[in-house]
């Protein structure tokens, strides 16, 4: 019972006492540090095998189909025909392609999708590694698919290819912004950058506390991702497909892998800043429920994500970067030196949170009315339907 | 240990450096210029600075590099590698930067480096960020004044007449 309720940790102990009783330590170590390395460079293709059924399914169920149904019991196999279809494909690098950097992309992407997990805590003592600037390592990881995006357009020599990068750089370079505001405003809560303290020192889910960072955050992340009503990197009707135009087989394969991987990471990542984390009933006396706990918030996380796209309508450029640049940053700058000030102002712990929710629920309100009110101008200037004169 | 890598991440860091001065394609330059940003980073990760590793691939990857490819991109007929290497004025900024060269070979040949054993603070980060706003206030602020006015006239620049 005692070894059940700390599965994993004990599971680990016992595995470094059995090679330790054969083996050097050095060479222990190494190969812990390569076990788990490999687990989680494999998320993103779990994530991969996983969320896309799971979107597919999600996203007819909204549009009143029926989904994936020929693979398994209801078509939860799908993902492993795709799989082997991807597999089998032809690898066509276009004539003029910068063939160095085509062939990098794809590895480079990939590896800013998984490096994101080393700091991932999935329960008390089960995280890579505990980086002291764990959320900062976060955000710099996240900047390298930029450079991968970038390099993707640049090299398969397609006009469609290089707007597609310039589009989502342009798109990823804004809503860094609001999404770091977001988490530095939970940083400056807490008051340290390592991952597994954050979700030690949340004794209710921060969502409570911060719903403003939460809210920035989730759109944030669906931008991050290209994801919908983000998607203007991959529209079909303006750029076909975006910066991934060129590549076939695998290659697109590792994009689609990081696309989802980055899909999971972001949702574990609003799980642990703003959901608690593994924290949960009864996680402190079982800490294998953790793992559980964390599982189950990012899947609601992605649920959310999967919502918004199956159901607002895409924006359009400018529209997008507005909303970041004249609501969203705004709101995250006023979020932070609100959480600032009152973490400074002598008063018990629950009273400087209850100001903090306070200010966020009023910044809300505030920005709702203002947003309201720019539609209403921008409707009575183009003389559209349903505006009172 | 330590050494091997060091010697490892000098040799990458180094060779990366010399392909930003000589490969012809200005795009390739600035892919190569973003190794050696890693391989900086590299060598902050093993003096123990994580904070400044992480910084590093957050600022000079992240955003300087995107900038830097940005302005490749946006520039007419400079990533042609046909294009003369040289202008007229080569002799005069050859000559400055071996100028440069000496001055830093010789402040990094005279300068009695300080060392200290003094063991690391417990939370360097917190330190860091209090020195910012304490001892190092005013450089710091005059740093963000400097961003402020770089900000001012960009948008002069680009701001639309009429």
């Amino acid at each position: 019972m005692e070894y059940i309720s700390n599965f994993f940790v004990n599971l680990g102990n016992s595995w470094t006492s059995l090679l330790s009783s054969f083996l050097p330590p050095w060479a222990v170590i190494l190969i812990n540090f390569i076990i788990v390395a490999l687990l989680l460079v494999l998320m993103p293709v779990i994530a991969t095998m996983t969320l896309t059924i799971m979107e597919r399914k999600i996203i007819a169920r909204i549009q009143n189909r029926i989904g994936p149904n020929r693979v398994g019991p209801w078509g939860i196999f799908q993902a492993i025909p795709d799989a082997i279809k991807l597999l089998t494909k032809e690898d066509i690098v276009p004539v003029n392609a910068d063939k160095p950097l085509f062939n990098l992309a794809p590895l480079l992407i990939f590896l800013g999708a998984a490096l994101l997990w080393a700091v991932i805590p999935f329960g008390r003592g089960v995280i890579g590694q505990d980086l002291n600037v764990g959320v900062l390592y976060l955000v710099a990881v996240g900047s390298i698919s930029t450079i991968a995006i970038v390099m993707a357009g640049w090299s398969s020599n397609n006009k469609f290819a290089l707007i597609g990068a310039f589009r989502i750089v342009a798109q990823l370079l804004s809503y860094e912004i609001p999404m770091v505001l977001a988490m530095a405003s939970v940083v400056a809560l807490v008051g340290t950058m390592k991952m597994g303290e954050i979700v030690e020192l949340q004794s209710i889910p921060f969502l409570l506390i911060l719903p403003v960072a939460f809210i920035t955050y989730i759109l944030a992340a669906a931008a991050e991702t290209g994801r919908a009503p983000f998607d203007l990197v991959e529209a079909d009707s303006e750029i076909v497909a975006g910066y991934f135009i060129e590549y076939s087989g695998l290659k697109f394969g590792w994009f689609y892998i990081a696309e989802y991987g980055n899909l999971l990471a972001v949702s574990a990542i609003a799980a642990t800043l703003f959901l608690g984390g593994w924290r949960g009933p009864f996680a402190d006396q079982a800490p294998v429920l953790g793992p559980l706990y964390f599982g189950i918030k990012t899947i609601l996380i992605v649920f959310l994500l999967m919502w918004i796209r199956g159901t607002w309508p895409r924006f359009r450029i400018d529209q997008m970067l507005a909303l970041a640049w004249k609501v969203l940053v705004p709101l995250g700058l006023f979020n932070l030196l609100w959480v600032a000030t009152m973490i400074k102002l002598p008063l018990p712990v629950w009273l400087q949170w209850a100001f903090i929710l306070a200010g966020n629920v009023l910044a809300l309100l505030v920005t709702l009315t203002l947003m309201g009110q720019a539609a209403k101008r921008y409707a009575a200037r183009r003389g559209m339907v349903g505006t009172r004169a | 240990m330590e050494q091997l890598f060091f010697i490892l991440l000098a040799l990458l860091t180094l060779s990366a450096a010399l392909m930003v001065v000589t490969t012809r394609n200005l795009l390739h330059a600035a892919f190569w210029l973003i190794l050696v940003f890693f391989g900086i980073a590299g060598f902050f990760i093993l003096l123990h600075a994580e904070f400044l590793a992480v910084v590093q691939v957050l600022i000079y990857i992240g955003a300087i590099s995107t900038l830097i490819i940005f302005a490749i991109m946006l520039t007419r007929r400079i990533m042609d590698p046909q294009q003369p290497r040289f202008n007229s004025q080569w002799g005069l900024v050859g000559g400055l930067a071996a100028l440069l060269f000496v001055v830093l070979a010789a402040v990094t040949t005279r300068v009695a480096w300080p060392t200290t054993s003094a063991t690391l603070p417990a939370e360097p980060i917190k330190q860091l960020g209090a020195d910012f706003v304490g001892v190092y206030a005013v450089p710091f602020e005059v740093a963000s004044v400097l961003l402020v006015v770089a900000m001012i006239g960009a948008i002069i620049i680009a701001r639309e007449r009429g």
